[in-house]
């Protein structure tokens, strides 16, 4: 996509503090038009707070949001022409499915005595206006498959339909945003992963830029055509689902991406590379030799190597497809998690030695300040 | 296996037997004190309604429905039972109506929320008796402050107690100043419930105005309470006596009788315990009827399940 590309939404340097808490501490984002960015990120991390703000029902404390080319960072949440999904689906519990999908045209195409009982019928042209609603109201149940429960309220639905006309409500109308505030965290595990495939398809049909904040990475990584990731009100880290993972700018997003978590290795900056205990890795780090890193390696990154680093094993989970290795490094110090085969966990018990080596071009670097030093040097040693 | 059965059987019928004998006994506490407490004196008052005791006297007869034969033709009684009604129709509108709109204030207010509540609520938990001794000082005639301050902008006295065109009116304001804490209580509650989710929800839908918001949300999710609010203040404008016995003790000449304390000067002043007990009678049905209407009819309306 060309950066010309339209930007469909701009956060530009928001701040935001409640009391003496800094919930945001310059934030600065662009979408572009059709984008669909994840803000991901542990609970508390101002994600939350910064999409109530592109909404509007937050009010930034200093910066600017742009919305299609229109700075919204004055204006109501209603005049941002946005559309927002809420993460208990905040749906008006006296009015039927139809009529829930109905307010957002109502409130924009009809006017405050057009929307009062009774009265409508006396305003010309009212009635047109009204069928065009309500044939909007059928398109967009048909495309989520809820127009059977259009007559049902919403305490009759389950937590997935409910969720689809949380859905529905947003997507009867056109607008230039989607902002979506963790829509699948009610949700059972089952559940959550096929709405996850259907809201990427209606996002793809829809073409409607969306903002999806989640503190799920693995919501992030599938979903998103980008992901950001905020930690402490700052946003670490935008990139490619496969950028943020395999190219992590600091420790922090290392550590948030991955399950397994990243292993982190106490390391020593060398003139030529970087030592770990006994073993000299050549890999090259923007740090004065001697200094103390991290050198971070997934845990898909580790097997058993005859000529690997000694460990000590502390538990092993079987999963089915892999099986997962807890061990201790002995010198230096650390743990280690490893994904392993199921046949190469074969025969390890608890207490057993086992030697672990790893892909060390995948390794990465970090500084004692968290932030990634190098990039990674294609070298192999298998140690 | 099937001696187990043989035996299981007759055992499970003594167990049924248990049961059920465990169940009266159990419930009987319960159920003795309701009939003690609540059914047994509405059995007497109605029987007693169809009496011409009266206190003290040895002896009774059943007289049938003279007593409610008589209710029908007694000017007192109509003009308590109206008195009553109008009471209900100002004062139950008017302190809902305001109380909706000063727990909309108070709720919309980011600061001294606990504090308006407490003053609002103070008219509720004072003495109402020693309260209306204050009015009485108010709305005195020739020292009262308000006919002071009436007099400051040149409108004449009122009798607002003494004379029959504007005691009912200077009840029902008593009657509203007393209310209104309680329904502002209520209302607040049933503000603080409604998820601040759906006003948000209004918002990016497009309710730009308070009062879009107030149709959309906060009116439909205030039903329950609402419905509440109506029949609990309706029943405690109905019950109005305090400020009637101690500020104009019906007069003058019946022009603030209501139906309790009709009740209770027959009662107690003239000893016409049968003649009260009717007047009773006709002060529970109306009650009734109110909590009939709420349960059956509204109460489908407003809960939304």
């Amino acid at each position: 996509m060309r950066a010309e590309g339209g930007r469909a939404i701009l956060i530009e340097g928001v701040e935001k503090a409640f009391g003496a808490t800094r919930v945001l501490k310059g934030v600065s984002l662009t979408l572009r038009q059709g984008e669909f960015m994840a803000l991901v990120g542990p609970s508390g991390c101002g994600k939350t707070t910064l999409l109530r703000i592109v909404a509007g029902l937050e009010s930034a404390d200093a910066g600017r949001v742009v919305i299609g080319g229109r700075d919204v960072t004055r204006a109501r949440p209603a005049d941002r022409d946005i559309a927002m999904v809420f993460q208990n689906y905040a749906l008006y519990p006296h009015l039927t499915v139809a009529q829930n999908l109905a307010v957002p045209l109502a409130m924009r195409r009809l006017s405050a005595l057009e929307r009062l009982p009774l009265v409508h019928r006396l305003v010309p042209g009212n009635a047109a206006r009204r069928r065009a609603i309500a044939a909007r109201v059928g398109e967009a149940a048909a495309m989520l498959r809820i127009a059977h429960l259009l007559d049902r309220r919403p305490g009759q639905l389950s937590g997935g339909q409910r969720q689809r006309v949380a859905l529905g409500r947003a997507l009867v109308r056109e607008p230039a945003a989607f902002l979506m505030d963790e829509p699948l965290s009610n949700l059972d595990a089952e559940l959550r992963a096929g709405t996850r495939q259907e809201i990427v398809d209606l996002h793809r049909r829809a073409g409607v830029t969306t903002i999806y904040v989640t503190h799920d990475q693995v919501e992030a990584m599938t979903m998103a055509d980008r992901v950001a990731v905020m930690m402490e009100g700052e946003v670490l880290q935008l990139g490619t689902p496969r950028e943020v993972y395999d190219d992590p700018c600091d420790i922090r997003v290392a550590g948030f991406l991955g399950s397994p978590r990243i292993n982190a290795l106490p390391g020593i900056a060398t003139e030529n590379g970087v030592s770990l205990g006994t073993l000299a890795l050549p890999l090259r780090a923007a740090a004065a030799p001697g200094s103390a890193v991290t050198i971070g390696l997934r845990p898909e990154a580790i097997r058993v190597a005859p000529l690997g680093l000694a460990c000590r094993v502390e538990h092993l989970e079987y999963l089915g497809a892999e099986t997962l290795l807890h061990a201790r490094l002995e010198a230096p110090e650390a743990r280690i998690v490893a994904r392993l085969p199921v046949a190469a966990g074969e025969g390890l018990s608890r207490g057993d030695a086992v030697r672990l080596g790893a892909d060390w071009e995948r390794a990465l670097v970090f500084g004692a300040d968290g932030k990634r030093l190098a990039l990674h040097q294609a070298a192999r040693i298998d140690a | 296996m099937p001696e187990a059965l043989a035996l299981s059987a007759p055992r499970r019928a003594t167990a049924v037997l248990g049961e059920a004998s465990a169940a009266w006994f159990l419930v009987a506490p319960a159920g003795i004190a309701l009939f003690l407490l609540l059914l047994g004196p509405s059995a007497a008052l109605l029987a007693l309604s169809f009496s011409d005791w009266e206190l003290g006297a040895p002896t009774l007869a059943w007289i049938g429905f003279e007593n409610y034969a008589e209710l029908a033709t007694d000017p007192v009684f109509r003009a308590a039972l109206s008195n009553t009604l109008v009471y209900v129709r100002v004062v139950m509108p008017a302190s809902i109506g305001l109380g909706l709109g000063v727990a909309l204030l108070i709720e919309s207010g980011t600061r001294l929320r606990a504090f308006f509540r407490a003053v609002y609520f103070l008219p509720v938990v004072s003495l109402l008796v020693a309260m209306a001794t204050a009015w009485q000082y108010l709305l005195h005639p020739t020292i009262g402050p308000v006919n002071k301050l009436l007099a400051m902008v040149g409108i004449a006295p009122v009798n607002w107690l003494g004379s029959s065109d504007w005691v009912m009116v200077s009840l029902c304001m008593i009657g509203v100043w007393e209310n209104l804490g309680f329904v502002v209580v209520l209302f607040l509650a049933g503000l603080t419930a409604i998820p601040a989710d759906l006003y948000a929800a209004a918002e990016t839908d497009g309710a730009r105005s308070g009062l879009d918001r107030f149709r959309l949300v906060t009116w439909p999710l205030l039903g329950p309470t609402t419905l509440f609010v109506v029949t609990i203040t309706a029943i405690r404008c109905l019950r109005v006596f305090d400020t009637v016995a101690a500020l104009t003790r019906g007069g003058p000449n019946n022009a603030s009788e209501v139906l309790l304390h009709m009740m209770y000067r027959e009662g107690f002043s003239y000893f016409r315990i049968g003649y009260s007990a009717a007047i009773t009678v006709v002060f529970l049905v109306i009650v009734l009827a109110l909590m009939l209407v709420q349960t059956r009819l509204l109460d489908r309306q407003v809960h939304y399940g």
